[in-house]
């Protein structure tokens, strides 16, 4: 194994620089985007107490004084280290994103936790009964949800579940001090429309995955030999298509993310999508910047993870000639 | 050229219908209801019983009547012109971006593909990097900073789909440009813009169509949601996504009326989609369940 392993370090490797370059080049535009702020950044701080002296003192203060490229570094090892410096309102962004953060990634991970399983049978029943009633179904489904807006359903449950029913809050305002799950009861309708949202993508590329197996000649042979449908999906096709398949997977968390700042509006839901909403509103650039760093961070994190899994589970890979 | 022309036309019009008359069903009514928005859309003044930013009543947020068959917005303004008016902004501004990211993304494409070498690797590795950012959320930074025109919306969300073009493109010109007739042409000393325009384009136009309509649907889905968030296209302009947020209270109120803008918006996705797919399935040319 020692010497085959080679050909997939090196690929690896190769991917995670890719990733590591594109993450520097995202964050050198989110930093650069400060400089096409109008006005300077240091009055932009003092908002009203913006004499020119104050000014002058803040922007020496700050290092603004400095070139470019050394003030690219001095943030980026700062956002490193978690430090994202103040936001305009005066308060540290961490403090103000940090709780949140928290939240965010306490809702994605209980989407996540229920639609990979999820998503993947359905995948299964769908490549196994294909052509059937149930494929149709679901694969008209999955075509109508991927154009339906995320707040379209999003409120579509609300309407159902909390105003009509009333099983649910429609709001998920959700705060440290409660207990679990009083927590968890108002996270039921935003979690709830996640799955929506992304189940229909996940299935549908689930299927597509074991599909394109099926069409390999070795699946043709176990059917000639008599093996019975379900039997030739499950133990021939789906071991070969768990690569593409938890690529697909961490492909679509990555969409999540997109899907979790219209959500976290819509259902007042205290997380990061909605601290970036709120500080596009009020122009805070040190908070808008945090907040794309790490849904950026995030998202290229999920890519690389799709990558390195298709890379490593590639069988020609593990056994090169 | 006419007279030899006229023949032609009429078989290749009844092949269409054919072509039409054989779509499967989704696709059929996919292309009703597209029909049915443009024409919407462009005959808005006619159809919209009152003005787009005409105050009509003072009643805010009044229910449906006669005279205002879906009652009035958060500002007295009549509700169904709003979303008449409304097919009209957000279909044009969402066809403006799609052509332009188009134009620009296949010409780029096209043009990386026939020269190769270091262009193809620079132009590329900028798509990449555009590539490797959530969208929503870099659009969001960008017009948090300079501003939420229609101008900078249409621009920025070009740019960022043009990638999409781009790559697909380049694919498709790649395959297409290793074949003979392409060396034909260059022999004969083509320059590189019309063998591009003449010979690949051609070839590769079924496969950039279905991603035409794949991309006009993630471009409207895209402005609508930002225009929800609040920075999409600004009041008083009527648009669908906007005036979902706008009138969101009533929601918890029980009524429906929001949500009707968001079902304009997911029929005409859903519509375009079934079309894609449809010719997606044909330019592929497996039909899986026929």
């Amino acid at each position: 194994m020692s010497f085959s392993s080679r050909p997939i370090l090196s690929m690896v490797l190769s991917r995670l620089g890719l990733g590591l370059l594109s993450l520097v080049i995202v964050s050198l535009v989110i930093f650069s985007a400060v400089a096409l702020l109008p006005g300077s950044y240091a009055s932009a701080i003092l908002g009203q107490n913006a004499t020119a002296e104050a000014v002058a003192a803040m922007e020496e203060q700050l290092g603004l004084n400095d070139p470019w490229f050394l003030r690219f570094l001095r943030w980026l090892g700062a956002a490193a280290t978690g430090d994202m410096g103040m936001s305009f309102a005066g308060r540290p962004v961490m403090d103000v994103i940090g709780p949140r953060l928290v939240n965010t990634v306490v809702l994605a991970a209980i989407t996540a936790a229920i639609a990979v399983p999820l998503s993947i049978a359905l995948g299964i029943v769908c490549a196994r009964y294909r052509g059937r009633f149930i494929d149709k179904f679901l694969s008209t489904t999955t075509l109508a949800s991927i154009s339906i807006p995320e707040f379209f359903v999003a409120y579509i449950v609300m309407m159902l579940l909390a105003v009509k029913l009333q099983l649910f809050p429609s709001m998920a305002g959700i705060r440290a001090s409660m207990d679990w799950g009083d927590q968890l009861y108002r996270m039921v309708l935003p979690i709830l429309t996640l799955l929506l949202v992304i189940l229909a993508h996940m299935v549908r590329n689930t299927r597509a995955a074991i599909l394109s197996v099926m069409a390999s000649p070795y699946i043709e042979m176990a059917r000639l030999k008599g093996e019975p449908e379900s039997r030739v999906v499950m133990r021939q096709a789906l071991p070969n298509a768990i690569g593409p398949i938890a690529s697909v997977v961490a492909l679509n968390l990555a969409y999540l993310i997109s899907g979790v700042v219209v959500i976290e509006v819509v259902f007042v839901y205290p997380g990061i999508g909605q601290a970036m909403i709120d500080s596009v509103r009020n122009r805070d650039v040190p908070v808008i910047q945090a907040c794309a760093l790490i849904f950026a961070a995030a998202y290229i994190g999920f890519n690389l993870i799709a990558d390195v899994i298709s890379i490593v589970s590639n069988p020609r890979l593990l056994h090169p000639r | 050229m006419d007279a030899t022309a006229r023949p032609v036309s009429t078989p290749r019009l009844t092949r269409f219908l054919h072509l039409l008359r054989s779509a499967p069903l989704t696709a059929q009514f996919g292309m009703v209801v597209t029909l049915a928005y443009a024409l919407v859309a462009l005959f808005a003044p006619l159809i919209a019983p009152y003005g787009e930013v005409e105050v009509v009543s003072r009643v805010p947020f009044d229910g449906w009547s006669a005279e205002h068959l879906l009652g009035t917005d958060q500002l007295g303004r009549d509700f169904l012109s709003r979303l008449i008016y409304g097919a009209r902004n957000s279909i044009s501004i969402a066809l403006i971006t799609t052509i332009l990211s188009l134009t620009l993304g296949c010409l780029l494409g096209m043009f990386a593909a026939l020269v190769g070498g270091l262009v193809d690797q620079v132009l590329s590795r900028i798509v990449d990097a555009l590539m490797s950012v959530p969208e929503l959320i870099f659009i969001l930074m960008i017009l948090s900073i300079l501003g939420g025109s229609i101008l900078n919306l249409i621009l920025i969300i070009a740019v960022l789909t043009s990638t999409r073009f781009y790559r697909i493109s380049r694919a498709a010109a790649l395959n297409v440009a290793s074949l003979d007739f392409v060396e034909a042409a260059r022999a004969r000393g083509e320059g590189s813009l019309w063998i591009a325009v003449n010979e690949i384009l051609p070839n590769i136009l079924p496969l950039i169509l279905s991603e035409l309509g794949m991309r006009f649907c993630f471009i409207f889905l895209n402005i609508a949601a930002l225009s929800f968030l609040g920075v999409g296209i600004q009041p008083p302009t009527a648009e669908w996504g906007s005036m979902v947020r706008d009138n969101a209270a009533l929601i918890n109120m029980g009524n429906v009326t929001p949500l009707i803008p968001a079902a304009a918006i997911a029929l005409l996705a859903i519509a375009v989609n079934f079309v894609v797919d449809w010719m997606l399935n044909r330019a592929s040319g497996l039909s899986e369940e026929a």
